[in-house]
């Protein structure tokens, strides 16, 4: 199976962030570079916004994810409460 | 009495189909295959633009709103790392010779992505792409200014990269990038749109703004991580649409497939050339290192491009012929593009040095297979004539460009790492030179195109370039010979950073 994958800047926006997909996703492996912080997961990979909101302690827009995101790998499937991504081989 | 209001807010999905469903119309007063008359002479079938879909569904009020707020973090780093000189904070000064490199090349590329993105949304006559190509347009050139402000910094202090805009068309290698984004650009809107949005976007950006940004926050550049990173999560849309336009095209027709499919072999090759800089960067200009090129290239190349690939063979799309040889070119390129720049040093903007002990063996430890073998022995052999005085310059040879890739010809046989690769075509009784088999196939599918490229060695040989001597070419260019270039040890740059480190950690 490929590898999905998606990185944020790594700082303090995004540590919650990252807490609530691994949460939701337990095959997924996260990454530390300088700078920034890669999750890499086996075909899929599921960003859940109230597993972040859970978190935050505050109403969020997925969309939020846009100003902190480095880098993605699979096709999207983002609604207002998920943002999927998936190899479909 | 004031009304509650109950209106329910619409959903995401909702919102991006009132912003890309039904804005347009059918035009009337001429037909509209004279209103968009580019989309369909590459001979791409388009029965349904509504099929068109944004995964991103960003809507013009959220891509305002959040490109908004990513500005305004980019510039207030950007503004606190001037303000304390964060300049003096990086590992060692030769390091600002790597981004030398990419301020003199980058913002120009990225200003000629908003022009073909804008010329590309005017040629679509469907709403879904003309949206998504808007909104990319004015991320290019977003990147293009928030690149040169960060530049604008360095250009204070440090040589070489003064004359940027004068010197993009001039300066010989940077034909490289040059050609790069005028040959897509001079495509069709749909070849523009799997040169930039699919191949380069997709496959091969990740290169530049992941690893290599990761190594300038390494390297205490916060400027560059923050202009790096903030321009990669624009291209996390791009290359989504890049993804998204390849899709579209292979669902609407069938016969659309060899097209995209030759497209992608062509452009997956120019990417894979023009990216070779940035493994010289990699491997050799950042002082402390996060990965080699090599380990790059598998991770964002193979790993990353072979999932995708894989994801589209249901499509029927192969994986480009070029990506075997790109595999053997990944333990060869940086140490072969990092020997050219050393020997033509005196003809750019920036000054190199050979490796030292503790790097050399970095890059044995790195490349096992190849660097002992074929790469230590010549950068002993320089670093002993340097000792002697006697400094390795190639001032006798210009290398030929390729008349594709424009590189000039110094990589080597697939096979053979020994023996330098070169390929000739006859082409209406001229003769035209090649670096690889993948470019002459390039050229031979599309001769009149690239008959007409510029190459830099020929435009110098006939004259073109200031005159025909390399002290009217340096005037020509705005280079002002070893103060801009040559040895980092010695150079002004090296003199003033010690300096001004010096005055930043002591009192005296």
């Amino acid at each position: 199976m490929s590898i999905v994958f998606i990185a944020f800047q790594a700082n303090e926006e995004t540590r919650p962030i990252v807490d609530a997909i691994v949460a939701d996703n337990p095959a997924a492996t996260v990454q530390h570079s300088p700078g920034l912080v890669k999750i890499d997961a086996e075909g899929c990979l599921t960003v859940k916004r109230a597993s972040i909101e859970e978190r935050i302690g505050r109403p969020y827009d997925l969309q939020e994810l846009n100003v902190n995101l480095i880098t993605i790998s699979g096709h999207l499937d983002e609604d207002d409460d998920e943002f999927t991504l998936a190899w479909k081989d | 009495m004031d009304m509650k209001a109950t209106q329910k807010k619409m959903s995401l999905k909702d919102r991006y189909r009132h912003l890309t469903r039904g804005l347009d119309w059918e035009t009337t007063y001429q037909p509209m295959d004279v209103v968009f008359p580019y989309d369909k002479y590459e001979g791409i079938k388009v029965h349904d633009w509504d099929k068109w879909e944004d995964p991103f569904r960003l809507t013009m009020d959220a891509y305002w709103k959040y490109q908004a707020e990513k500005e305004r973090k980019l510039y207030a780093i950007l503004d606190s790392f001037n303000q304390s000189n964060g300049h003096l904070n990086v590992t060692d000064a030769r390091y600002i010779n790597a981004i030398k490199i990419f301020f003199t090349a980058v913002p120009q590329v990225e200003y000629m992505a908003h022009r073909g993105f804008s010329i590309a949304g005017r040629q679509f006559r469907g709403v879904g792409p003309r949206v998504a190509c808007q909104m990319q347009a004015i991320d290019e050139i977003r990147h293009a200014q928030t690149q040169i402000h960060t530049a604008s910094n360095y250009n204070k202090y440090y040589n070489g990269i003064n004359a940027f805009v004068h010197q993009y068309p001039r300066m010989w290698y940077q034909s490289v990038g040059k050609s790069f984004i005028d040959d897509a650009i001079t495509g069709g809107p749909f070849e523009w749109m799997v040169a930039i949005g699919f191949s380069f976007e997709y496959v091969l950006t990740n290169l530049v703004f992941v690893p290599f940004v990761s190594g300038a926050a390494y390297n205490g550049d916060v400027g560059t991580m923050t202009f790096g990173f903030s321009a990669q999560s624009d291209e996390a849309r791009h290359m989504t649409l890049g993804l998204e336009c390849i899709k579209f095209m292979l669902e609407q027709d069938p016969d659309n497939l060899p097209i995209v499919q030759g497209w992608i072999d062509k452009w997956t090759w120019r990417g894979t050339r023009f990216l070779s800089l940035i493994g010289a960067m990699m491997d050799y200009m950042l002082p402390k290192r996060v990965m080699s090129w090599r380990e790059a290239w598998d991770i964002y190349f193979e790993q990353n491009g072979g999932a995708l690939f894989r994801d589209l063979a249901r499509y029927g799309i192969k994986v480009p012929d070029c990506v075997a040889q790109a595999a053997e070119a990944k333990e060869h390129v940086s140490h072969q593009l990092w020997a050219a720049l050393y020997q033509w040093n005196f003809g750019t903007m920036f000054h190199t040095w050979i490796p030292s002990p503790e790097e050399l063996d970095w890059l044995s430890a790195k490349y096992p297979d190849t660097f002992d073998k074929y790469y230590r022995p010549r950068w002993e052999m320089w670093a002993q004539m340097e000792k002697e005085g006697k400094r390795y310059v190639n001032a006798g040879g210009l290398g030929a460009n390729c008349q594709v890739c424009q590189f000039p010809m110094i990589f080597t046989e697939p096979g053979d790492p020994t023996k330098l690769c070169h390929r000739q075509t006859v082409y209406k009784k001229e003769k035209y030179h090649f670096c690889s088999d993948h470019c002459q196939h390039i050229f031979e599918n599309e001769p009149e195109k690239y008959i007409q490229s510029w190459l830099p060695v020929n435009q110098m040989l006939q004259g073109n370039m200031g005159g025909g001597g390399l002290e009217e070419f340096f005037k020509w260019v705005h280079l002002r010979p070893g103060i801009d270039n040559m040895g980092f040890e010695g150079s002004e740059d090296q003199r003033n950073f010690a300096q001004w480190r010096g005055m930043a950690t002591t009192n005296s």
